[in-house]
């Protein structure tokens, strides 16, 4: 009898069991030693992809850097939620400075440690696609520039969640957000050429760049570790969907985050120095409809009236990332 | 308290000129404030700078209405700019020319005034030969303390010394030497016509 | 040592000395000579350790000193103007996390119209931030408040600015004594922050604070400049008895003593002042000058004391409250509050506007006689001003106003037809 090999389709979470892996391959929250960084008792909603996706990347920088670790937070949810006042859920030294400088911030963390010698330090910033797109983005690419030595993460949550669901340039086509509302000729927002981070990030030439999503936590957790092998501006850019922003349900928040990645919205892989090197192919490939349909903030495009154009445009988004990205392997469709 | 003005192009080193100056008067235990009238920066663009010299802490600070000594670099400012205005009645004048004070139509200027304290030199020439470069304000500062008896030689070569180093600074102190004696020169004549 | 050199070089020689452990700046005139002296002294190796870092704008440049401050290091930028106010932000964050910050500020003119030159609208327009702000009056007065601004924002845990005048200071090149590493490592000793990030202890820094304590967080701040008043001159006297010379303190009086006449003024202008004042008093006039140095925290009791005697004084000041008159004035008035004292603001120098010895002698002449009116524009073309006025009357389409007024004075060359 032939092996067969046995697909855990989620090898490495609690579903299947990290006790079938040896320790090392096991994922940090499965560690009862884990560093908690952002501890429970935070506000955030219930089915939130950036809390998940925060605790998933902060404990894994954490146990990368054998517990070593400064956080600069942009203002938006992750900062609102973590601390409300009067409490704070971190455990690690943290800091929220302004809405468009936490990749600077964390450059002056950095250099405080170089020149202090302190060189087992590390410096994490993070923030959501608001900050990192759009108001911090003049800060994000200088630290870029200079390859400050500082993981930045960005949680792509695709609008201005905190102060009520705004359009950012990260805001995909075709969705509604409190800015670009579903009403006119081109209800929702508008088709422009998108703002991809994770390829700016490339053009700037770091050492590592990656995207993850919270449907492959254990994907996450490795690319933030191998991030940590590196020094240097490094980003990785998590997508993680938002039940009240997006109009999902809040069991739905892994899902939504498998499907973006199968129907080829959201392409996710790694790139070192500016050159794709690696690249999580598609299992089970989508129609984007069985992505777009499960969020409110797309269902203007079905109904009665169905945007049949507007859904074949944003299929053709998905058919491109799948060639440019090579998304599917040879042979599939 | 000892005012002097200079007048130049964007590119001639006025504001070094009145720095060193301002050195030169340091290193001999005098106090002065140097600053250019800063507008745009602009290679040919006129420049005006400014020196105060005294035995005191200087505290004034606005600009010299009423030089005591005035310093030209370039000639093609006379007919553009009011070089002149406000200039003391026994002040002095070091016209970076190789041509007289006539020729340039100047004599008006000179007339009431202590002709003794006129005098032009071929700065550009002077800086061309010993620099390689045009450069007149290391000679028209050398120049001018030979004229106006303000400091010596040497304490224009440490203000030199100070500023460059290795061949450039052999350059323009061999330069200063050269406009300093002929200035001196110039003021036997003067002295005997 | 005593040297001569450039304002700018001397204030980076101090900075050097103070051993700042991260300098981070974005250039902007008049400021950058300061900072292409400490970015060599680093790169030379001669200022050690330190790191400089060149930031992508100004807004950077006080988040990368928030950084690296809360991660207890010390932390130096140096701006002015529009520099400022594009860091404005990050400023008034600073403040509120309480980081003592030292940031040089060559004082330069707000646009728009652009303009270079200086005044002191750039630093007033962030007094209310939180930050310190000290006034120098000469380049030995900047390079010395310097060395003890780091020590004032330390103790206190507050961010400070050294205001210096854009080219009037840091472009004038004269004599400065500078002092000893030893000298400034016996006054500043190295930084011990009251809140640090740091994996050992965590902390969170940057927390929201709500309704029910944002009154007592800005009250403490308020009460920390507070203290400053007392600790300033505490710290200046300090620093007389160890480097032998009087920079600093909350104020400087010049003669108020029986004087009927003070002129109140800050930074450089006051040499020219006591220049005028002294060629005044020569011919029997009762007149002083008071300094103030200190501008925030303002030095209510001090400038009392100095005004209280005299019968007039005039606020000779390099900024503007559009639609209201003076700043400086406004703060001196509620210090003299109940005195009944006259008082009258000139507002001079604006945009680099030079401030010539022979206007002052008239404008202190017209004090004495009290014939000035509550605020003078000191040399002010009204020819230029009433035609332009004229011009918006008649038209409506009047065109850009600095514009139109450069034709008039024959800056710019006038349009055909």
């Amino acid at each position: 009898m032939s092996f067969q090999p046995v697909k855990f389709y989620q090898t490495g979470t609690l579903t299947v069991g990290n006790r079938l892996l040896a320790p090392d391959e096991r994922s940090v929250q499965a560690n009862q030693m884990r560093s908690n960084s952002i501890n429970s008792g935070h506000r955030a909603c219930q089915g939130c992809g950036e809390a998940l996706g925060a605790r998933y990347a902060i404990d894994a920088a954490m146990a990368a850097s054998n517990n070593q670790l400064i956080a600069a937070n942009a203002t938006g949810c992750l900062e609102v939620f973590s601390t409300p006042y009067p409490e704070s859920s971190w455990q690690i030294p943290w800091i929220h400075s302004l809405f468009g400088n936490a990749p600077a911030v964390a450059t002056g963390i950095a250099a405080a440690m170089k020149v202090k010698g302190k060189n087992d330090v590390r410096v994490v910033a993070q923030g959501g696609d608001g900050s990192t797109t759009d108001i911090g983005f003049g800060c994000l690419s200088g630290m870029f520039e200079r390859n400050d030595d500082v993981l930045y993460i960005c949680y792509d949550n695709q609008a201005y969640m905190n102060t009520g669901v705004q359009r950012s340039s990260a805001t995909p086509p075709a969705a509604r957000t409190a800015t670009t509302m579903p009403v006119g000729p081109e209800p929702g927002n508008v088709f422009g050429q998108g703002k991809n981070l994770p390829e700016i990030a490339m053009a700037h030439g770091i050492p590592y760049v990656a995207t993850a999503t919270v449907a492959d936590l254990r994907d996450l957790e490795d690319k933030v570790r191998h991030a940590m092998t590196f020094r240097g501006a490094r980003y990785i850019h998590i997508f993680v969907p938002c039940p009240l922003g997006w109009g999902a349900a809040s069991h739905d928040t892994i899902l939504l985050a498998r499907l973006a990645k199968e129907t080829g919205i959201f392409p996710v892989f790694e790139a070192e120095h500016g050159e794709v090197t690696n690249v999580l192919k598609i299992r089970h490939r989508q129609p984007v409809d069985e992505y777009l349909k499960l969020q409110k903030r797309f269902a203007h495009l079905f109904g009665k009236n169905p945007h049949l154009d507007v859904i074949a445009k944003i299929q053709e988004i998905a058919d491109r990332n799948i060639r440019k990205y090579k998304l599917l392997n040879e042979g599939e469709q | 308290m000892f005012q002097i003005r200079v007048h130049g192009r964007g590119g001639q080193g006025v504001v070094t000129a009145t720095e060193m100056l301002s050195v030169a008067a340091f290193e001999e235990g005098r106090h002065a404030q140097a600053f250019p009238s800063f507008g745009s920066e602009r290679t040919g663009a006129p420049v005006v700078a400014f020196c105060r010299i005294d035995d005191k802490e200087i505290r004034l600070r606005e600009p010299i209405m009423e030089p005591d000594a005035l310093i030209i670099q370039d000639p093609t400012l006379l007919h553009q700019i009011d070089v002149f205005a406000g200039l003391k009645q026994d002040g002095y004048v070091l016209l970076n020319t190789n041509h007289s004070f006539e020729e340039l139509g100047l004599a008006d200027i000179l007339k009431g005034r202590k002709a003794e304290r006129f005098c032009t030199l071929p700065a550009n020439e002077i800086g061309k030969k010993h620099i390689g470069r045009p450069i007149p304000n290391v000679p028209l500062i050398a120049g001018f303390a030979a004229l106006s008896g303000m400091f010596k030689l040497e304490s224009v070569v440490l203000a030199i010394n100070e500023k460059f180093s290795g061949k450039i600074a052999e350059g323009n102190i061999a330069a200063a030497t050269e406009a300093y004696n002929l200035v001196k020169e110039q003021m036997k004549e003067s002295g005997h016509a | 040592m005593l040297k001569q050199m450039e304002g700018s070089k001397a204030v980076a020689e101090a900075v050097g000395l103070c051993r700042p452990e991260v300098i981070c700046a974005y250039p902007i005139s008049p400021q950058t000579h300061i900072v292409e002296a400490l970015g060599e002294m680093v790169k030379s190796g001669k200022l050690t350790p330190c790191e400089f870092i060149n930031v992508e704008s100004e807004f950077a440049a006080m988040s990368v000193a928030i950084g690296s401050s809360a991660a207890g290091a010390r932390s130096y930028t140096a701006t002015a103007s529009q520099g400022l106010l594009f860091m404005v932000e990050a400023v008034y964050n600073a403040s509120g996390l309480g980081l003592p910050i030292v940031m040089t500020v060559a004082n330069r003119a707000i646009g728009a119209p652009i303009n270079i030159w200086n005044d002191h609208s750039d630093s007033l327009s962030q007094r209310d931030s939180g930050w310190m702000q000290l006034f120098a009056e000469t380049n030995q007065e900047a390079v010395d408040l310097h060395i003890q601004a780091f020590r004032l924002a330390e103790e206190l845990s507050m961010p400070i600015m050294v205001c210096m005048d854009g080219f009037i200071l840091t472009h004038a090149f004269e004599r400065v004594d500078i002092p000893s590493q030893e000298q400034v490592d016996k006054y500043l000793p190295p930084f011990d922050p009251r809140q640090v990030l740091d994996p050992a202890e965590p902390v969170s820094i940057g927390a929201m604070v709500g309704p029910e304590a944002f009154m007592e967080v800005k009250y403490l701040a308020h009460a920390k400049q507070m203290q400053a008043i007392d600790l300033i001159p505490q710290l200046a006297n300090e620093f007389k008895q160890q480097f032998g010379r009087d920079s600093g303190g909350l104020v400087r009086t010049y003669f108020t003593e029986g004087a009927e006449t003070i002129i109140i003024a800050m930074g450089s202008v006051l040499g020219t002042i006591k220049d005028v004042v002294d060629e005044m008093r020569a011919e029997g006039h009762k007149i002083g000058v008071l300094g103030i140095i200190s501008y925030r925290p303002f030095p209510l009791a001090e400038v009392r004391a100095a005004l209280v005697n005299c019968k007039r004084f005039v606020v000779l000041e390099k900024s503007l409250a559009v639609g209201m008159g003076g700043i400086v004035a406004t703060d001196v008035r509620m210090a003299v509050t109940g005195t009944g004292i006259k008082g009258f603001t000139a507002i001079a120098g604006l945009g680099g506007r030079s401030i010539p010895k022979s206007s002052l002698h008239s404008l202190f002449r017209q004090a004495e006689k009290e014939e000035l009116q509550p605020v003078t524009f000191l040399d002010l073309d009204w020819d230029v001003v009433n035609k332009q006025l004229e011009r918006e009357k008649l038209t409506r389409r009047s065109g850009p106003i600095a514009e139109n007024i450069l034709h008039d004075k024959g800056i710019v060359s006038a349009k055909f037809g």
